[in-house]
């Protein structure tokens, strides 16, 4: 029910809304709840397990009970929070957890079954039989229990990441945090100030405390403003802090106003990572609920929630209102609801002493011991001395005391401390390095005190940097003490609830302790209290004051759980925007990536790289023509390949020789200018990292190139021997892999091609040799190295001339009757040379295992070779390379096959080797594979299985050389 | 977690790759002998407490450095470069 006041609404600004599908008004500046309470709606939810109808308990983000659904398909977002969810134009919200209505919901038949539901009741229940768990039990339980639910598509709206630097981060804006943001601007630090509201001024908005002599929303409003109007202050609202990690680094989810967000490309939330160099905590406290007998019916809400709801939206949660509390914000209610023209039925106190200024009917020493109303309170039972009294009452306020909203200064294995002042849990000193805590986060309860305590804290934190905090002028507020008579739980039958969320009693506390769970941590798993969205905010100390009670200890003994962030729910879409499809993997691109996919190519991932799979031609319907073909242009033609992906570092310096014949097994020193050698490189335990040629370009100046996979790794550990293991040598290395592109002109004709293309014929270059050309009068490289087995070229230019060069030498290829080939076919040519990939130096085989023993220089040191040395990296045993190829009546072969004695069963004990490597090799007219085989080069010419269990394969394959086409290279030579 | 570079001033730890205990600078000689390249190469303490690390400025300035760091606190005590930290050994 609205009522008359300014509040913090804009009332000549209608808002129209659906809530279940039926059309309500509320106005500019309300929340979901505070609009669905001013049209009468109480029942907002149903409960997790009993499914019992509920209302809004809060005002704020810890709410348990009002959660809702928004949003259809991808834009679906369940466990909206009602009191936090801004009421924008057309807004659709559902409840949530019922069926088939919020009013009529079928199974809260669960309600009536409580008896058998309480903690612990599916492990004792659904025990038998055994793997009806999975079956049956659980996805049963699961459908009657739970919260709201996704759609299962991805999502499709933005978010997005960013980060924010300051000196000082303040976390809260209410007098505490405008006080401590003042004081820091003023100081001249960089400051962040951030709130989860929508404006600043924390609780003075929901209050009707002046400060400075005037009302408290209007003194935090023009605070802000003139906060705003300071270069060196930025103001985050609708942002939440969420976690405080090492480094004084923060994690924040942004909320973008509803108007904001819709505009085009702009996000629905923001994950920020804020640095900041110090801190100071003022994120206020959390009212806590009274546990008593059907606490939860709606209506029934905390005393803070009310006087929110009265002062700030204008709205009177009941026509007839009782208030209960345990300190004087029970008499401040009841103030505020006779001003606000409410009707006060009851003021219970819990405090014997307590006296009543107002007008209304008090009860002191009095406790609330039950609810009446199953869809929506109707009366409350008072306990006193003299009897049970009942009393008429559509809205009940409640107030437990107040909780310090610490959660944050957990984060880092901070233990909170027991304050008996306040019966409550306070914050640590030093809990985070850097942070400091103000006002109600640290048990100061009073506007004063708040104010007091966010100047103090600003001028701690701003000395820890350097800087001098101006003398702080403190506004006149409200200082009364905190006078509280700890209260958790009214004695009496019937369930009281404890954590509104998970459905968790007094009962199901007391019973975990019965059942021997007394320790905290035991208890909250075995009853999952805390373990809802919530995370306990509203239920924690209460049920931990609960189980110390039935334990026998004090609360200080029985300890607290860890709060762990995120502080309140994150959306995973948020955490990990930008992270997911390209932002997770960037696409690299070769410069022939537009002209191969113009010629119908496939394109395959090669790490990040996209390589072309081969290149079809009309009629050809399987991928096997295409490369079968792709392979005769090389072997009796001229082929075309980018092999750009491959990484090319420069190396330059005077010690560039003596740096690679120590990176490399072999000698590096000696190759002459104008030559390329092949290299090995081993990692520093003796195991093979990579391999790839090196060409000596000039005396102080190599060029190794290094294969796709490792080129990232390769460079890392060239600058980790260099700068760690050999920094007086005089060389540097910088990666051109995107510099320059380059193409494998190979095949007898390539020669030819090359002749006629390069503005001066190739010459007599030798086999490994390489030289400075031109081709249409651009600088280029070109290297005489194969890895096809055919007489082959490498050619290289900068690569704003690749695309142009691909397409010329594909077009001349297709002139000698060749053409470009792709990844398919380039294993085919490779496996028949029995050359290696990283299908080979996977990381378990050493040079000797690849045949490259005698490649680790007797003459030098070098990474990796006395480790090789071990007496296990070379001796008889070990798996060593071979090429296979079928002879059995199953004529293909297939990698990840184990090979195995004829007469032996194919089980791991009698594993023999496997394959690596295969392909359909048209030179010879069958698969060719190679692979490790135990002692496999005294092995040639044996017949073995090969056995593949995951495709269910099985044929015989005959051992031989790896080097299965011109085994003496007379074809590359020549 | 933050981590100041010696070369680029405090940088976010996304920038650096995580190679492991500092050990790894301190290479033995090529006959040092099995034992001492199997602590080169293998044996690590896993102290609570002071710890130096090998990290390398991948997405920054390339270089290698030696990070102090306290393993209770998560607190990061330093950073020099990889061949300052040589230098400093005897």
């Amino acid at each position: 029910m609205r009522i008359a006041g300014k509040g913090l609404i804009d009332r000549a600004r209608p808002v129209g809304f659906r809530f279940d599908g039926h059309r309500y008004e509320g106005f500019a500046g309300d929340t979901l709840a505070s609009a669905l309470l001013a049209n009468g709606i109480r029942v907002m939810g149903r409960s997790f397990k009993y499914h019992r109808p509920r209302g809004v308990l809060s005002a704020g983000s810890e709410e348990p009970n009002a959660l809702v659904t928004t949003g259809l398909g991808p834009a679906q977002e369940p466990n909206v929070r009602a009191t936090t969810l801004e009421l924008h134009e057309g807004l659709m919200a559902r409840s949530q957890n019922r069926w088939p209505s919020l009013g009529w919901d079928a199974l809260a038949v669960n309600d009536l079954f409580a008896p058998f539901l309480g903690a612990g009741f599916y492990y004792k229940t659904f025990m038998w039989p055994r793997r009806f768990w999975e079956r049956v039990y659980e996805p049963v339980i699961r459908r009657a229990a739970g919260l709201g639910a996704l759609s299962g598509e991805a999502v499709t709206q933005k978010y997005e990441r960013a980060w924010a630097h300051c000196d000082l981060l303040v976390i809260g804006a209410g007098p505490a945090g405008l006080m401590a943001a003042r004081t820091a601007a003023e100081a001249g630090a960089d400051v962040i100030l951030v709130d989860e509201d929508t404006v600043c001024g924390g609780r003075l908005n929901a209050e009707r405390l002046e400060v400075d002599g005037r009302p408290g929303a209007e003194w935090a409003a023009a605070m802000a403003a003139d906060l705003a109007a300071r270069p060196n202050v930025r103001i985050m609202t609708r942002t939440t802090v969420t976690g405080a990690y090492d480094g004084g680094v923060y994690g924040a989810l942004e909320r973008l106003a509803h108007d904001v967000a819709m505009r085009p490309g702009a996000p629905l939330e923001c994950f920020w990572r804020i640095n900041a160099r110090a801190a100071v905590l003022a994120a206020g406290a959390l009212e806590r609920p009274v546990a008593f007998a059907n606490n939860d019916r709606p209506g029934v809400m905390t005393a803070g929630a009310v006087r929110a709801y009265l002062n700030r939206w204008r709205v009177a949660p009941g026509r007839n209102v009782a208030v209960f509390g345990n300190t004087d914000d029970a008499h401040r209610t009841a103030a505020d609801l006779v001003a606000a023209g409410v009707h006060v039925s009851a003021l219970i106190d819990a405090r014997p002493h307590a006296r009543c200024d107002l007008d209304v009917p008090f009860y002191a020493g009095a406790q609330v011991c039950n609810a009446q109303g199953r869809h929506g309170l109707e009366a409350i039972s008072i306990a006193r001395a003299s009897g049970i009294e009942k009393v008429q009452a559509d809205c009940l306020a409640m107030s437990g005391g107040w909780n310090p909203t610490l959660h944050l200064t957990c984060h880092m294995n901070g233990r909170p401390a027991w304050n008996p002042d306040i019966a409550a849990f306070v914050p640590r000193d030093g809990a985070i390095p850097g942070m400091v805590t103000a006002g109600a986060c640290r048990g100061d309860f009073s506007t004063r005190a708040c104010l007091e305590g966010g100047a103090r804290a600003a001028a701690q934190a701003l000395e820890t940097l350097g800087l001098k905090a101006p003398e702080a002028d403190i506004p006149k507020a409200e200082d009364s003490a905190y006078d509280i008579a700890p209260l958790w739980a009214v004695p009496g039958k019937g369930r009281a609830w404890l954590d509104f969320q998970n459905d968790v009693t007094v009962k199901d506390v007391k019973q975990a302790a019965v059942e021997n769970f007394r320790s905290v941590e035991h208890m909250k798993r075995y009853t999952t209290q805390g373990m809802a969205t919530d995370q306990g905010k509203n239920s924690n100390v209460a049920a931990l004051a609960v189980l110390a009670d039935a334990t026998g200890r004090g609360i200080p003994e029985t300890g607290t759980t860890t709060f762990r962030p995120p502080y309140s729910p994150v959306a995973i879409a948020a955490m990990g925007a930008g992270a997911q499809g390209k932002g997770f993997a960037p696409e690299r691109f070769t410069t022939s990536h537009a002209a191969s996919v113009a010629r119908g190519a496939p394109m395959i991932e090669a790490g990040l790289w996209y390589r072309p799979s081969y290149f079809p031609k009309p009629g050809e319907t399987h991928w096997r023509q295409s490369c079968d073909r792709e392979v005769g242009y090389v072997r009796g033609a001229v082929g075309i390949a980018d092999v750009s992906t491959l990484g090319k570092i420069d190396i330059q310096g005077r010690d560039a020789g003596a740096f690679l014949d120590y990176v490399y097994t072999n000698t590096f020193s000696t190759l002459k200018v104008g030559r390329v050698r092949y290299g090995l490189m081993l990692r520093e335990d003796g195991f093979v990292m990579d391999d790839g040629t090196c060409a000596r370009l000039g005396e102080e100046h190599y060029l190794m190139t290094t294969t796709t996979a490792a080129a990232g790794q390769v460079m890392r550990h060239l600058e980790f021997v260099h700068q760690c293991l050999a920094p007086k040598m005089d060389v540097r290395f910088i990666s051109v892999t995107e510099q320059w592109a380059q193409f494998a002109v190979a095949g007898p004709k390539s020669r030819a091609l090359l002749d006629d293309l390069l503005d001066a014929p190739v010459g007599d270059m030798p086999f490994m040799g390489c030289g400075e050309v031109t081709v249409g009068g651009v600088a280029a490289r070109l290297f005489r190295i194969s890895f096809s087995g055919e007489h082959a070229y490498e050619l290289a230019v900068p690569a704003r001339y690749g695309d142009a060069l691909f397409r010329e030498l594909a077009a001349r290829a297709e002139g000698l009757g060749g053409g470009p080939y792709g990844m398919e076919a380039l294993n085919v040519l490779r496996i028949e040379k029995g050359f290696i990939t990283h299908a080979e130096i996977h990381g378990r085989v050493t040079a000797d295992d690849i045949g490259m023993g005698r490649m680790i220089s007797a003459k030098k040191d070098c990474i990796g070779k006395t480790m090789a040395a071990r007496p296990g990296l070379s001796e008889p045993g070990r798996e060593q390379l071979v090429g296979l190829k079928p002879v059995g009546a199953v004529k293909e072969l297939t990698a990840g096959a184990h090979l195995f004695e004829q007469d032996a069963q194919a089980v791991s004990a009698n594993d023999l080797g496997y394959l690596t490597s295969v392909g359909f090799s048209p030179t010879f007219g069958r698969f060719l594979g190679l692979g490790f085989l135990r002692d496999g080069r005294e092995r040639h010419g044996e017949v073995l299985r090969a056995v593949d269990h995951l495709r269910q394969t099985e044929t015989l394959v005959e051992v031989q050389d790896p080097v299965q086409f011109d085994a003496d290279g007379g074809r590359t030579r020549d | 977690m933050r981590i100041t570079c010696p070369i680029c001033g405090p940088r976010d730890r996304r920038e650096f790759y995580y190679q492991g205990a500092a050990v790894a600078i301190e290479r033995p000689a090529p006959d040092a002998g099995a034992e001492v390249w199997d602590d080169y190469l293998h044996n690590r303490d896993n102290p609570a407490g002071e710890t130096r690390d090998l990290w390398y400025h991948e997405s920054g300035c390339a270089a290698w450095i030696v990070v102090t760091r306290d393993t209770n606190t998560h607190e990061v005590m330093g950073a020099e470069l990889a061949d300052d930290a040589k230098a400093e050994r005897p």
